[in-house]
């Protein structure tokens, strides 16, 4: 699967060669893995990152005194400040762990939206808006009589903007988007949305769960006030996600989960908390997940995310001439801005039909809503099936993909 | 020949039908066209009352009968899983209902078809052979009563 392009200090066949999974054949067929939006494959220097965490220095962290404590605690600690360079927080207290991008939403719908928000205040999302950043804004509005708004996507797949400008009212208490739409691609045009809403003294979270993955971050320079993303979408490991907030913001909310670490002191007529990013993070945290995901930042940043970008945006232009040429094939959102993601429908065939077809030919896509129902409705289809790039992925990749495709449309018509 | 033995010579016709197409594409393809030539179940049917639930697909299961034995429709929006359901129709239709309450239908897995399914499928396969046999049972009762 060797490819003539060019990636610049690293050959594609190299990086390739960093992930394990890779390599491997399914149903017969060497893989081809357009699977990246649900979750990454792993390279190397993450599996490493794990096994040696757990062969040399696993211990629990925090209050340990003896040396292997003191080395997870470091370990950990470390990581913390490495993630928060990567998104170029101003502290490393701005960076609470959590289980994944839909943890940390939670975990600022609760404590954010319980203490400060209101009956009749609104909470902003658009059409786009996978599962995890709707429920818990329901849960969050049921409980306390607040009112979610929701900004409509155009045809093309794209945030009508006028109309969120004009959703953005003085009730309106969180504005809380989609960075980069998992179904559709779509890459919101986040800095002006942030400029708007703080023009109005309005908060901003986005759910970066697909845009970490393609593009670097800078929560600083966006002047964004809360930031998520989960780690196996970052060819780390799963379980793992991270949730910045500015430490002003995140020095006013109350705890999210009562337990050990998150406090100061306990006593039966009263609990005080620890500080941040501590007051958020009760339990034994999973160090194993953040030394990896340290890794796997690392290693992203060592191909280069200029790589990361180049490859991708070939691969997306690649693939979507190639989907386009053959008929039948019908393409679910054409944003202008658009990241490594192609949805389409295949004449009226069932994207299960379609998925499990290709999986036969070694070539694994998702199909279904996405866990976008709502977008799925404002389109008028059941699913679709989704093809997701990485950076190791390869025109070869493609063309197998469009072989296959011809095939099943054939199958299936 | 008995009604049970009815079942089981059509489960056998179709595991013949099957071991002479030995690529997978080929009894992919097969399963579509059992699928495409399904009767069309009856205006009424195609609603949540009749939907099958524990299918990643829609699909719907009309019950019938003649006499007593059994006569069903189906239909479904993925045309593998309406594939599925017409093998399983194929089978059942026309046995009696008794016989249809007590098989276990494991045919199924001499077509080997079960293994080449994903979870999601197979979960789907299970509830669809659960609903055939929950209706052929309450059709059963009924005559039985009725007698």
């Amino acid at each position: 699967m060797q490819d003539s392009q060019n990636p610049g200090p690293r050959s594609l066949e190299s990086i390739r060669a960093d992930f394990p999974a890779l390599h491997q054949e399914v149903n017969g067929q060497p893989l081809v893995y357009l699977d990246n939006a649900a979750t990454a494959q792993k390279p190397r220097a993450v599996l490493d990152a794990i096994s040696n965490y757990y062969e040399r220095d696993n211990a629990n962290v925090h209050r340990g005194v003896h040396t292997l404590s003191q080395r997870a605690t470091d370990a950990y600690e470390g990581a913390r400040e490495r993630i928060a360079r990567f998104l170029g927080a101003s502290s490393s207290r701005e960076i609470i762990f959590t289980k994944g991008t839909t943890d940390a939403i939670n975990l600022v719908a609760s404590s954010f939206g319980g203490s400060k928000l209101g009956p009749g205040d609104e909470v902003l999302i658009s059409e786009m808006e996978h599962h995890a950043n709707i429920v818990p804004w329901q849960l969050l509005c049921e409980r306390i009589g607040a009112v979610l708004k929701v900004v409509p996507v155009s045809a093309e797949g794209d945030l009508i903007y006028e109309e969120f400008r004009l959703m953005l009212t003085e009730r309106t208490k969180l504005v809380s988007l989609v960075h980069v739409s998992n179904s559709l691609g779509t890459i919101n045009p986040v800095r002006q949305i942030i400029a708007d809403a703080h023009s109005m003294g309005i908060p901003v979270m986005l759910d970066g769960a697909q845009a970490i993955p393609h593009g670097k971050v800078n929560v600083s320079d966006l002047d964004v006030d809360f930031y998520c993303f989960s780690s196996h979408k970052l060819f780390g490991p799963t379980g793992f996600g991270v949730l910045y907030g500015k430490a002003s913001l995140l020095e006013d909310m109350p705890p999210y989960q009562g337990g050990g670490d998150m406090i100061e002191e306990v006593d039966f007529e009263g609990t005080t908390f620890n500080e941040i990013p501590h007051k958020f993070e009760a339990g034994t945290p999973h160090m194993a997940g953040a030394i990896a995901t340290a890794a796997a930042i690392e290693y992203v940043e060592e191909v280069g995310y200029d790589f990361v970008a180049k490859q991708e945006l070939e691969l997306l232009a690649y693939a979507t001439n190639k989907l386009k040429s053959i008929d039948g094939i019908r393409i679910i959102g054409e944003a202008k801005e658009k990241a490594s993601v192609i949805s389409f429908l295949v004449g009226s065939s069932h994207p299960y039909d379609v998925g499990t077809i290709l999986d036969k030919m070694g070539i694994a896509v998702r199909t279904g809503h996405h866990c976008t129902q709502p977008l799925m409705k404002r389109f008028g289809v059941p699913g679709t099936v989704r093809a997701s790039f990485a950076f190791y992925n390869t025109r070869a990749e493609v063309d197998r993909l469009a072989e296959a495709l011809v095939r099943v449309s054939g199958m299936l018509s | 020949m008995s009604a049970e033995t009815n079942l089981t010579s059509r489960a056998k016709e179709l595991v013949t039908e099957f071991e002479m197409l030995d690529d997978w594409m080929d009894r992919y393809q097969y399963v579509i066209d059992l699928g495409g030539e399904l009767q069309k179940i009856d205006e009424g049917f195609r609603t949540d009352a009749y939907r099958i639930h524990g299918c990643q697909s829609q699909v719907w299961l009309q019950p019938g009968s003649e006499g007593t034995r059994i006569q069903f429709k189906a239909d479904s929006d993925a045309q593998i899983t309406k594939g599925l359901i017409a093998i399983l129709l194929r089978v059942v239709n026309g046995a009696e209902a008794k016989d249809v309450a007590n098989a276990d239908l494991a045919f199924l897995e001499e077509l080997e078809l079960k293994e080449h399914l994903s979870p999601t499928r197979k979960n789907g396969l299970d509830s669809m052979i659960k609903q055939i046999r929950l209706y052929a049972a309450a059709m059963a009762a009924q005559s039985q009563t009725s007698k």
